[in-house]
């Protein structure tokens, strides 16, 4: 049996690469990539801990995330295009009209 | 050492690896062809951790329709004209941040060991498999739930639709 611990620094290695991309990428779609890599990374764990304490709630959760990361996708690759027919633009350098 | 601890292994290098590939291309269509390789990966862990419904799952959902859209933004928005570089001083920095969390949280894992192991019982289950665990779990105690996801997708569905369509 694989140790909990290697599955947890395996999804922590994820989760890392995942916020490096989204902060040092001026790329939105591949911002959006890293957090999916996030999302992704955070189900790992959650099926580690669901086979480590033998309940199912971990698995459940992990589909629940998933809904939440189509939807987030959705939208958010929504408000990429939204952007770019105003903007002309998916650098997210550019795209500061809220900085004020 | 076991066959399902190799696989497992394997699947994490290579996920790990082409990870990598996604946030270091700097083509968006390369970028997105190494997430479908990243999420197949994914999905083999979770077979190997005997989620199968869930790895199920991941390739349609993720593989299936996310990398569809996925592509289709990126044939849709055309190409930049000027690259899309970064300041060094802002690599520099996020490579600090996320190299702190990484060490501070494997250190912390690298020694840690749940309490708590497989009951002897119920995971997996007597009978039925994964999937049958996974609808009786999803349709009796997580019943709301459930219904308030469904709400969830309507909501981001009609989101997307008002978001992208042009403006008349």
């Amino acid at each position: 049996m694989i140790p909990a611990s290697h599955i947890m620094i395996f999804s922590m290695i994820l989760f890392t690469v995942g916020m490096l991309g989204v902060l040092t990428r001026r790329n939105a779609i591949i911002v959006l990539m890293g957090i999916e890599l996030m999302l992704n990374s955070a189900n790992i764990n959650f099926i580690a801990f669901s086979r480590q304490l033998g309940d199912m709630a971990g698995q459940i959760f992990g589909i629940f995330t998933i809904v939440v990361a189509a939807g987030e996708v959705a939208v958010g690759l929504a408000i990429i295009i939204a952007l770019f027919r105003n903007k002309d633009t998916i650098n997210i350098d550019e795209i500061d009209i809220m900085k004020g | 050492m076991e066959a399902s601890a190799i696989v497992f292994y394997t699947l994490a290098s290579m996920a790990v690896v082409s990870a990598v590939m996604v946030v270091t291309r700097r083509s968006a269509v390369h970028a997105a062809l190494f997430l479908v390789l990243t999420f197949f990966c994914v999905a083999g862990i979770y077979i190997v951790l005997s989620a199968e419904f869930l790895a199920a799952v991941q390739v349609l959902v993720y593989a299936g329709g996310v990398m569809v859209l996925y592509l289709f933004v990126i044939m849709l928005v055309p190409l930049q004209a000027r690259p899309l570089k970064p300041p060094v001083r802002h690599v520099a920095g996020s490579l600090l941040l996320a190299g702190l969390l990484a060490a501070s949280l494997i250190s912390y894992f690298w020694n840690a060991t749940p309490s708590a192991t497989a009951r002897e019982m119920g995971y997996p289950p007597a009978g039925g498999g994964n999937i049958e665990a996974v609808g009786m779990e999803l349709y009796r105690r997580y019943l709301l739930p459930f219904e308030i996801a469904s709400v969830t997708l309507l909501v981001a569905m009609i989101g997307a639709v008002v978001l992208a369509r042009k403006k008349v």
